[in-house]
C-alpha cells in the first residue's frame, strides 16, 4: 500500500507535475527520458504503481506517446513527458492524436537549444514548436506554469481539457520550473474539480455527436464497442471518407470545439499591478519570476509598471492583452528565445503601444536587473 | 527574518545539491517560503556544481541567487569562481583546505572548517561532507530548528545511514561554535581542530 502523501511538500517542477497528474486521475505514464524532464519519468515510475497505475519505459519518444496514446484510448488518463529533442519526435503523434481526438497529457520541459543543445539550461525555444510542430491546421491547447504550486494546479486542468474536449494538451514547462523546488499543496482529488470522458456511445457511431455538441462521447477500447480509429478525416462511423463536405465540417470542428470554449475553462491569464500601468511586460514559465522582482524594484523608483501572464499560451489571450495594451505607452515581451511570443504580440498590437523585447538564449535565465534597465531605460 | 540567500559550490558527488534542499526543506517545515535550485553540466561526477537555495519569510519572486548571504565551498576551484559573486557582507564557510585570499578574510565572515577531514576522521565516511556543512550552515545563520533539520536530514538520508547522517549534522553546529569559540574541543575529538600541515 501506499504510504498518505503529505499535503505540504518540499518538491521540484517536475515532481508536482507528477503529483498534479496523479491526483487528476493518470493511471498510465510512457515515455524515454530526457533532461530536463526525467523525474518526471522517475516519479512517475515510483507513485503509478502505488496507485494501481502502469509506468512503461519505451524505446523512444515516439513510442512512448504512441502507448499512451493507446493506454488513453482503452479508457485510460495517460501522460508522456519529454524535452525538445523528444517533443520533436512527439509531433506526428500528436497530430494523430488532434485528428482522432484522443486526450493526452504531453510535458515539454523546454532545454536550450535546437537539437541536443544545452541539456540543463533553461529556455522557451519550443513555444512555436508546440503550436505548428505538427502539421496540417489544427486546435492545440498549450499551458505554461511558473511555478511549483502552479505546475500541480496546471497538471490538474491540463487533464481536465484533455478530457473535456478529447484533444492533445501540451503543458510546456521550462527548466527554470521543472528542477526548481519549493512548498507545494498537494491538494487531494475529492478538494478538485476533475472531469472525465463521456463514454456512452452515441447511436452506435464513435463520432457522433450529441445535439447541439461540439465532442463526441469516448468509448473505451476494451469496453464491448467495436470501432475505427485513424489518422484520415473519418465520418460519425470512424472510417475514413474522401467526402470533402465532411472533412471540411470534421476539420472546422476541430478547430471550434476548442475557439467555442475558449472562455469556459481554456483561457486563462494573471495579471500583477496593471490597473495603473504604463508600462506593460508579457511573459510566461519561468521568466514570471525574474519579471516579478523587476517589476518590484520599478515600482519602488516611481515607474508604472505591470505583468500580463498568459498561463495558457495556446490559444494565446489575444482580446484581453489587446484591451489591457490600451493604456500602455510601451509593452515589454520577455521570453527565453528570439521571440517567439513575441511575433504573436507585434501581431495583435496596434496603434501607439511599443512593443520592445528581452530574449536571452545563451542558457542562463533573464536576471531582474536585466528587465529592470530594460524598464528604466527612457530612451527606448 | 530578513532574506537569505545560500550558495553551495563544490564538485560534482559532493552532495551540494542534496545539502540545500535539506536546508530547504527544514526551513520550509518551520513555515519559511523557499526555493531550491542548481546548475550544472551533463558530467555525472566531478563538474563544478552550484546549487542555491532561497529562504525568506515574504513570498519569494526570482528563484535564483542575486546576492548571497552564504557561500559554502568545499573545492578550491569553486571557491576562487564564485568568491567574485560576492557583492557585500557575505558569510563564507568553507573547507580548510581551500585558501582564502587575506583581503576575503578582511572584508567577510570567513568560517574555515575542517569539513571533508572530519567526514573522513570523525564521521568514518567521506560521503557526509554535505551533511556536516548543512548543520555549520544552519548554526552559522540559524535558518532552521534543529528538529526540522535533523528531520529533513532522515527524510534524504540512505538507509541505514541515519545514525550517522544526524551525528555528522551535529558535528557541523559543533566546529561551528569551536570556531567562533562558544565551546570548546573536547580532546577526544581533538581532530576537529586539526593544525593545518605546514
Amino acid at each position: 500500500m501506499a504510504e498518505k502523501q503529505a499535503r505540504f511538500q518540499l518538491l521540484q517542477g517536475n515532481e508536482a507535475c507528477v503529483e498534479g497528474a496523479i491526483a487528476a486521475g493518470m493511471r498510465f505514464y510512457a515515455g524515454y527520458p530526457i533532461t530536463p524532464s526525467t523525474e518526471i519519468a522517475e516519479r512517475s515510475a515510483v507513485r503509478l504503481p502505488q496507485v494501481g497505475g502502469k509506468f512503461m519505459q519505451m524505446e523512444d519518444e515516439i513510442a512512448g506517446i504512441a502507448a499512451a496514446l493507446g493506454a488513453s484510448v482503452a479508457g485510460m488518463k495517460a501522460m508522456t513527458a519529454t524535452s525538445g529533442p523528444g517533443f520533436s519526435l512527439k509531433q506526428e503523434n500528436i497530430g494523430y492524436a488532434t485528428i482522432a481526438e484522443i486526450p493526452i497529457v504531453i510535458v515539454d520541459v523546454m532545454r536550450s537549444g535546437p537539437s541536443t543543445g544545452l541539456p540543463t539550461s533553461p529556455s522557451q525555444g519550443d513555444v512555436m514548436q508546440a503550436k505548428w510542430g505538427t502539421h496540417g491546421d489544427h486546435p492545440v491547447i498549450a499551458i505554461s506554469p511558473c511555478s511549483v504550486q502552479d505546475t500541480y494546479n496546471q497538471t490538474v486542468r491540463a487533464f481536465n481539457l484533455a478530457e473535456r474536449f478529447r484533444t492533445p494538451v501540451i503543458l510546456l514547462m521550462d527548466e527554470i520550473v521543472g528542477h526548481m523546488r519549493e512548498g507545494c499543496e498537494l491538494i487531494p482529488t475529492e478538494e478538485l474539480e476533475i472531469h472525465n470522458r463521456n463514454t456512452r456511445m452515441i447511436q452506435s457511431m464513435p463520432y457522433a455527436l450529441g445535439e447541439g455538441q461540439y465532442v463526441p462521447h469516448m468509448t473505451s477500447f476494451g469496453d464491448g464497442n467495436l470501432y475505427n480509429i485513424t489518422g484520415l478525416f473519418h465520418d460519425e462511423s470512424g472510417f475514413p471518407t474522401n467526402n470533402n463536405q465532411i472533412a471540411g465540417m470534421e476539420n472546422a470542428r476541430l478547430m471550434e470545439k476548442i475557439k467555442v470554449y475558449k472562455y469556459s475553462g481554456i483561457l486563462e491569464y494573471e495579471e500583477e499591478e496593471m490597473e495603473d500601468a504604463e508600462i506593460g511586460i508579457v511573459c510566461y514559465g519561468g521568466t514570471t519570476r525574474a519579471v516579478q522582482e523587476a517589476i518590484r524594484m520599478a515600482r519602488e523608483d516611481g515607474y508604472k509598471v505591470g505583468m500580463f501572464r498568459p498561463v495558457t499560451i495556446w490559444p494565446f489571450p489575444e482580446y484581453e492583452l489587446v484591451n489591457r495594451a490600451k493604456q500602455l505607452k510601451r509593452l515589454i515581451v520577455v521570453e527565453h528565445n528570439y521571440g517567439q511570443i513575441l511575433l504573436t504580440v507585434q501581431g495583435i498590437i496596434k496603434g501607439d503601444t511599443k512593443v520592445e523585447f528581452i530574449g536571452k538564449v545563451d542558457g542562463t535565465t533573464i536576471r531582474p536587473d536585466e528587465i529592470y534597465d530594460k524598464i528604466t531605460d527612457e530612451e527606448e | 527574518m530578513a532574506k537569505e540567500q545560500l550558495r553551495f559550490t563544490g564538485s560534482g558527488g559532493q552532495g551540494v545539491i542534496l545539502g540545500t534542499i535539506i536546508i530547504a526543506e527544514a526551513a520550509y517545515m518551520d513555515g519559511k517560503n523557499v526555493v531550491q535550485s542548481q546548475s550544472y553540466g551533463p558530467e555525472a561526477r566531478g563538474g563544478m556544481c552550484k546549487a542555491e537555495a532561497i529562504i525568506d519569510q515574504d513570498k519569494i519572486t526570482y528563484t535564483k541567487v542575486t546576492d548571497p548571504t552564504l557561500l559554502l565551498s568545499l573545492t578550491q576551484i569553486s571557491f576562487n569562481k564564485y568568491v567574485k559573486d560576492i557583492h557585500r557582507n557575505t558569510v563564507i564557510i568553507v573547507d580548510d583546505s581551500i585558501n582564502v585570499p587575506q583581503r576575503v578574510k578582511e572584508k567577510q565572515e570567513v568560517i574555515s572548517l575542517p569539513i571533508i577531514h572530519s567526514a573522513k576522521e570523525i564521521i568514518k565516511n567521506p560521503m557526509a561532507s554535505n551533511i556536516i556543512s548543512v548543520g555549520a550552515v544552519n548554526e552559522a545563520l540559524k535558518l532552521a530548528s534543529e528538529k526540522s533539520l535533523e528531520a529533513a536530514v532522515l527524510n534524504h538520508v540512505p538507509k541505514g545511514t541515519e545514525e550517522l547522517n544526524v551525528r555528522a549534522m551535529k558535528l557541523g553546529a559543533e566546529l561551528v561554535k569551536i570556531y567562533r569559540g562558544e565551546i570548546k574541543p573536547e580532546a577526544k575529538k581533538e581532530s576537529t581542530v586539526r593544525k593545518k600541515e605546514a
